[in-house]
């Protein structure tokens, strides 16, 4: 095979990589609007407040020592080594449980029946206090992530495709991240969780129910406010896988909040009620953007994934305006 | 005994009343402890402050004048930082450090108006290092012109000279702070003939896969690196995933704290960056900040950044704001100030070897000689390059100069066009 092919195979097994790992970040987003009609601004957010929260498990800092000290004249930063990994990420877990009881206790009850457009403002309020509460929590530095997964370039991978390439040819392999390749196997696992969750458990059956007619659940006796706690909660879990993926790439910092704009245009080809349209969204938007930049990139000056990922989602929009696999809404007059 | 009591209270009221009270030394702080640029902001406020409240605390401020330093955070917006601008400049504010490229330039016809001067420590419009248009601008002591310039010399001196030939690769935000550089970059390229490739990476940059596929396709031997925030974390990130050299890889001064290479770990060790200052708290300023400030508990953070590059460049600017108010102060027979007398020092700032040494910063930057022509400094610059087994940066090279015969021609270049645009006569004359 020519090396030109070989780097066209290469950019889209890259973009594939990429769009999974923007799925993740989109999935959560999936799951709140599935069950309640909210788009939750804060998902974004909930990402970086749980990756701050296992870095900090994992590195035995003391929450809130800054203000602690401050007001007290300590002088306190770690509690000790750290807890491992596993430990870290169960309690991790538990803080946005916690965290999910508190929203829906706090913010959701007294909004009950109210515009989406409200709850949505309610989301945007909870994502600048998230932040800021993080911020005191956790301080507002760069951390790095580890947990124990394979990072870099796969040799393998490379002396594998070396071979590909027609004799003669200057071809150094084909690259992929192994941190991607393992997003990949966790968002498959996330997937198949998700599906048999919600297609055999009975409480992810009266997911189900809330997310067709809320009205016609509470009826049966299916408690609203039970059900977003749990929706909330996995959400805050897909929130905290996301944030592992993007924390391992760029260290924990406050950037990772905007990781939600990458799964904007995902949201908007795929639609805001699929979980199987939140991956497949991801990898097409993924492909797409990486096809984009290598190869219309060169010559309008480069930097075109951005916008052009939005472009695909709004083309797509004129098509089918409820996404790829989004409910079609038909309202009579 | 009550009689002599009272004598002395009166003698003290009289003495008191009889010295005009002098106001402080405002000097507003533009800093960002929130949002996604935080743990930049943080650690440069923070120096600009402690140094400050040790001129206050050791010396009794700045020829017994109390330097203020009043905070107001800006989370690197260019809005707010206009905001916060308009909010402290009638509190005496005697010089602006913007902190921002972006809000450098919406300073720089306000505060000229205003009469008070804007610091843009390498950062903010490259071409203000012209004197004789920029009245109230200054960036020494080097712009992102010298930078450049300064990296090429340092590839030049790597390869004995002659890069003919070479591919250069410049990874870029893709913003008017990005592309800075580039103009720079072409005329070196065309004078010493190696090969430049632009790669934009767009805000925030994030995801920057498509242009590392790119660098590892296209193997350039070195790569340039113009970002900020998280984009500079991923970059390293990437190159040491791509396996591209480290020591081949070298950043601005903006891409260069100890926030952008711990994320990658082992995978940054060799990366470089340029640089207009020391590294390192092992300079005898830091035993004082340590005396009077830290143990004292008037340190304006945690403490926990002390000697980390981006604290040094906040306690940097900092020491340069402090001359330049005594250089103003000597030279209008004053101790209290005015913006416009504070302007006068700047641009008759001089440090030296000596001066340094004095200061406790026994050659942690170059000497300094700002003239009415020239606000850009002397240009110089040294290479730092990271240890990650040690966790430190090194200094490994001497601080040297650009290539000023390329440089200057397009500062004139540049300042003159806004001159004519703008409607500015020159000055110096």
């Amino acid at each position: 095979m020519s090396p030109d092919f070989l780097n066209f195979i290469e950019t889209v097994l890259n973009g594939l990589m990429t769009g999974v790992m923007y799925s993740l970040v989109a999935l959560g987003f999936v799951l709140i609007f599935k069950a309640s009609g909210i788009f939750n601004f804060a998902q974004g957010v909930m990402a970086l407040f749980a990756a701050l929260t296992l870095v900090g498990l994992q590195t035995g800092q003391v929450p809130f020592a800054h203000l602690i000290n401050a007001v007290l004249g300590t002088d306190v930063h770690n509690w000790g080594p750290g807890l491992p990994t596993v430990l870290a990420i169960l309690l991790t877990m538990a803080v946005m449980i916690l965290l999910a009881y508190i929203v829906e206790k706090v913010v959701l009850k007294h909004l009950v029946n109210q515009e989406p457009i409200i709850l949505f403002m309610a989301t945007i309020g909870l994502a600048y206090f998230l932040e800021g509460f993080g911020d005191l929590m956790w301080g507002a530095d760069v951390k790095a992530l580890n947990v124990g997964l394979p990072t870099g370039g796969s040799f393998w991978w490379e002396d594998v495709t070396r071979g590909w390439a027609s004799e003669g040819s200057e071809y150094f392999g084909m690259y992929i991240d192994t941190l991607d390749v393992s997003a990949a196997i966790i968002a498959l696992i996330l997937v198949i969780a998700l599906t048999v969750f919600s297609q055999y458990t009975a409480t992810g059956r009266a997911l189900r129910a809330v997310a067709d007619d809320h009205q016609a659940a509470l009826s049966v006796g299916i408690s609203l406010r039970g059900i977003w706690v749990i929706v909330w909660s996995i959400s805050g879990f897909v929130a905290l896988v996301a944030g592992i993926m993007w924390g391992a790439k760029s260290g924990v910092q406050f950037s990772l909040s905007l990781i939600a704009l990458k799964a904007l245009p995902v949201l908007i080809l795929g639609g805001f009620t699929s979980i199987p349209g939140a991956i497949v969204g991801g990898l097409i938007i993924g492909v797409g953007e990486k096809l984009a930049e290598a190869y219309v990139g060169p010559l309008v000056g480069g930097a075109v994934e951005n916008w052009f990922a939005y472009m695909v989602a709004l083309a797509f929009l004129l098509f089918r305006p409820q996404g790829l696999y989004g409910e079609k809404i038909i309202e009579r007059i | 005994m009550k009689l002599s009591k009272m004598a002395i209270v009166t003698a003290m009221a009289a003495m008191v009343g009889s010295t005009p009270a002098l106001a402080d030394l405002v000097f507003p702080s533009m800093s960002y402890r929130t949002g996604p640029y935080a743990a930049g902001g943080i650690p440069f406020a923070d120096g600009y402050a402690d140094y400050f409240t040790l001129l206050n605390e050791r010396d009794g401020g700045i020829n017994g004048v109390k330097a203020n330093v009043i905070e107001c955070e800006t989370a690197y917006n260019t809005q707010k930082g206009v905001e916060c601008y308009e909010s402290t400049k009638g509190e005496g504010a005697l010089l602006y450090q913007p902190l921002s490229t972006g809000i450098t330039y919406q300073l720089i016809p306000k505060a000229t108006a205003d009469g008070i001067p804007v610091h843009s420590m390498g950062y903010g419009r490259t071409s203000a290092a012209n004197g004789k248009i920029f009245s109230h601008v200054f960036n020494y002591p080097g712009t992102y012109w010298d930078a450049a310039s300064i990296i090429v010399n340092h590839i030049l001196e790597e390869n004995g000279g002659d890069v003919k030939g070479k591919k250069i690769a410049l990874v870029y935000h893709n913003s008017a702070y990005g592309k800075e550089p580039i103009r720079t970059l072409e005329e070196l390229a065309k004078k010493h003939g190696f090969e430049l490739t632009l790669v934009p990476v767009d805000h925030p940059g994030q995801e920057q896969k498509s242009q590392w596929l790119q660098i590892r396709r296209e193997r350039p031997d070195y790569v340039l690196m113009w970002g900020w925030g998280v984009m500079n974390q991923v970059a390293i990130k990437e190159a040491a995933n791509i396996r591209f050299p480290m020591e081949n890889f070298i950043g601005v001064w903006w891409s260069a704290s100890e926030n952008d290479v711990l994320p990658a770990g082992e995978g940054a060790n060799g990366y470089k960056a340029v640089t207009f200052h020391g590294v390192g708290s092992d300079f005898p300023v830091f035993d004082d900040l340590k005396k009077h400030v830290i143990d004292a508990g008037k340190a304006a953070g945690a403490g926990d950044q002390v000697g980390t590059v981006l604290y040094n460049r906040g306690l940097y600017a900092a020491m340069l704001a402090a001359e330049a108010a005594r250089t103003a102060q000597a030279m209008h027979d004053t101790k209290d100030l005015t913006p416009a007398q504070m302007r006068d020092g700047m641009e008759a700032l001089k440090i030296d070897a000596a001066r340094l040494e004095a200061l406790g910063l026994p050659g942690f930057g170059p000497e300094i000689n700002v003239t009415c022509e020239n606000h850009g400094g002397p240009g110089l610059g040294a290479i730092q390059q990271w240890n990650a087994a040690d966790g430190k940066w090194v200094l490994i090279n001497d601080f040297g100069p650009a290539d000023r015969a390329v440089i200057d021609p397009l500062i004139m270049e540049d300042s003159k066009a806004f001159a004519a645009e703008n409607n500015i006569p020159e000055r110096c004359n």
